[in-house]
């Protein structure tokens, strides 16, 4: 019943599914860790979704549309950081409108290209790699999108422990006060990381609809943003362990339709529900474990300077 | 996340109803009709398929009507609050188009005896609130037969929604088929829990693909899993809509969902004080369910499914003709006898033949 090739595929598919949620919520991380919580993270998805694949398909590069993805989830979370950094409106209510607000504008933009496709992102073939037993595909066979994924969650562990961008932002999250005294732009530090998440989640909206499931279809997030959120917040605010968090949910979401395939007559509601209730157990251990790791003291609160 | 999700599509849902109802009167005489859509008009299925028949509505209509639609409705008490502000909102003909919309639909039209309901493939009906449905199964006992001509595992992968009558009854009906041909014919079912999630479908096509599946079939309602198919090589078959091009080298045949006729007609009705509350359950015959060309296969296949289409249309076939046998071996349809609509609307158990359980039972 199982097999080498069988096992191998199925590690594939694994980091394929995670990928997504890797992207997008480690940009949401570096937004909270700089003290905004933005609920906008469906939204901007699928607006990257939406203008990645009209513009990958009027273009016919897949590289533009990328670029556009990431483009339009930046525009849509300076929509976000207007109402919510500058304006000093409420975070939840603001981020949920930019998820309104995203869904509809994806709809509209997506509408003329119903029932189109476009051929898949490429995947990496290395002679003599990506054939590896097990691991070869997994790890030798993905997408751009996948590596883009690993660098991203690289770039952003490093550069939130080791770099003095990195320090400002984790200051302006714990306390912004004091972050202002010591003469932080607070809200301009605010704004890039949000624009970093909206970035990232234009990216993650594009991984779906250029390789994931490439074409355009509206709804196609699914909520996939919410999770990414959710995996935030049981990270502990921690890249490293989003990795896990994400990784664990791609694990059990594909290994339940094996289980099903399988028929091993388990019910398939409990299977469906089991990324999420395995995702919350594990993470909620590993934060219990670390004692004393917690949000960002100043996330969700506005700053305004002179109040 | 489900709930915050589903709060902002019923927002969402809320304002566009809100900017609906604010639209100036129009002269008296003309129609308000409206659909409510358990997915996005553009998922290019089945909310798509019911959307293009609201749109045969316009034109066959014109100035007499006036159409409104509202996509992405969750089933349950979201829909209740979806359907009654369209009843407020002036409109006298309400579609909702998903099984799970039978209870809101009933508790409203208790409050609007006025406004007339029609509910799709449900089985419960008052005075004010019509029922109309699609013998989808008829295409799946079609399906079923291609699917064991053309399978060289022997092994098909089905990918289904939700464990209601519709989509259990289209199981059966699938292996029906297969085993006429092919009696030791296997299925492998994987349940998704959504109508349209287009990642998650495509995660179970290949999940399926990687278990020995080389056909897949699919009750869900996006082409995701055609994609996942052409991808890997393998054959599928497309579901509310013609998703040939999706899947140019895999896509067998589809059921397509024609539901423009009987909207136009009801409209008709309705317009000329004919309306009543009926049960419509058409088929292959009346044309609400079509198949597309017979694509990918030998011309001897080709030539059987178009046989048993001209059989079913001409009522010399039934999908579910006895002798029929529930999984355990008990005799459920006498040979010489088919089963009756009542009971194919309810069906809720697997034929012999299928190695699994029916959810929840």
């Amino acid at each position: 019943m199982l097999d080498a090739a069988m096992v191998g595929a199925v590690l594939a598919s694994v980091v394929a599914a995670a990928s997504t949620l890797l992207i997008a919520s480690l940009g949401e991380l570096v937004a909270e860790r700089a003290g905004t919580l933005n609920l906008g993270v469906e939204g901007m998805m699928i607006v990257g979704a939406a203008v990645g694949y009209a513009t990958g398909y009027s273009s016919g590069s897949l590289l533009l549309g990328t670029l556009a993805a990431v483009l339009a989830g930046t525009a849509l979370s300076l929509v976000f950081a207007t109402l919510a950094i500058w304006l000093a409106a409420n975070q939840v209510a603001s981020g949920l409108a930019t998820t309104i607000l995203g869904l509809g504008l994806a709809g509209l933009i997506g509408a003329p290209f119903v029932g189109t496709r476009l051929d898949a992102a490429p995947e990496l073939q290395v002679p003599g790699l990506t054939d590896l037993p097990l691991l070869g595909e997994a790890l030798f066979g993905q997408n751009a999108f996948v590596y883009a994924s690993l660098a991203l969650l690289a770039l952003v562990s490093w550069g939130l422990a080791r770099t003095r961008a990195g320090l400002v932002i984790r200051a302006v999250g714990e306390s912004h006060a004091a972050a202002h005294a010591l003469g932080h732009p607070v809200r301009r530090i605010r704004t890039l990381a949000v624009m970093f998440g909206g970035a990232c989640a234009g990216l993650a909206g594009a991984h779906l609809s250029l390789a994931y499931t490439p074409f355009w279809a509206s709804d196609m997030t699914s909520g996939r943003g919410w999770i990414a959120l959710a995996l935030v917040v049981f990270s502990a605010w921690k890249p490293l362990w989003l990795l896990a968090g994400a990784y664990l949910f791609g694990a059990v979401s594909i290994l339940q339709l094996h289980v099903q395939g399988f028929g091993f007559g388990i019910p398939p509601q409990l299977l469906s529900a089991l990324p999420y209730l395995a995702t919350v157990v594990a993470l909620v251990l590993i934060s219990a474990l670390k004692r004393g790791q917690g949000a960002p003291a100043s996330l969700g609160v506005p700053f305004v300077p002179d109040r | 996340m489900r709930k915050i999700l589903s709060l902002a599509l019923g927002l969402a849902a809320g304002a566009a109803l809100a900017g609906a109802g604010a639209l100036p009167a129009s002269a008296a005489e003309k129609l308000k009709a409206a659909w409510v859509y358990v997915g996005p008009v553009g998922d290019f299925g089945y909310s798509y398929q019911h959307d293009q028949g609201r749109k045969a509505v316009e034109k066959a209509f014109g100035d007499k009507v006036e159409t409104t639609f509202v996509e992405n409705v969750q089933e349950g008490p979201d829909a209740e609050r979806v359907i009654e502000q369209l009843a407020r909102a002036g409109n006298k003909l309400i579609f909702t188009t998903s099984f799970g919309f039978m209870e809101p639909t009933l508790k409203v039209a208790k409050r609007f005896p006025n406004v007339h309901f029609e509910h799709a493939t449900g089985y419960k009906r008052a005075a004010n609130v019509a029922t109309y449905n699609a013998k989808f199964h008829e295409g799946r006992y079609i399906l079923g037969q291609i699917a064991a001509k053309m399978s060289k595992a022997g092994t098909v992968g089905y990918i289904a929604s939700f464990p209601i009558p519709e989509v259990i009854s289209g199981i059966d009906s699938f292996m029906l088929g297969a085993q006429s041909v092919k009696p030791d014919m296997k299925v492998k079912i994987v349940w998704v829990n959504s109508w349209f999630d287009p990642a998650k479908e495509a995660d179970a096509a290949k999940a399926l693909i990687d278990q020995g599946a080389d056909i897949i079939a699919q009750h869900t309602d996006s082409p995701a899993a055609m994609q996942a198919a052409e991808q890997r090589g393998v054959k599928a078959f497309g579901q509310s809509s013609d998703m040939i091009q999706f899947g140019p080298k895999a896509q067998l045949t589809a059921i397509v969902d024609d539901w423009a006729p009987y909207y136009v007609q009801r409209v008709q009705e309705q317009l000329d004080g004919k309306w009543s509350s009926t049960d419509t359950w058409d088929g292959l015959k009346e044309g609400v369910v079509h198949m597309a060309d017979y694509t990918n296969m030998p011309d001897d296949v080709k030539r059987m499914a178009e046989e048993t289409e001209a059989a079913i249309k001409s009522g010399a076939l039934h999908p579910f003709k006895g002798p029929v046998y529930k999984q355990d071996g008990t005799l459920m349809v006498k040979e010489g006898e088919v089963m009756s609509d009542k009971d194919i609307l309810s069906l809720n158990w697997y034929v012999k033949g299928i190695d699994d359980k029916v959810p929840g039972q």
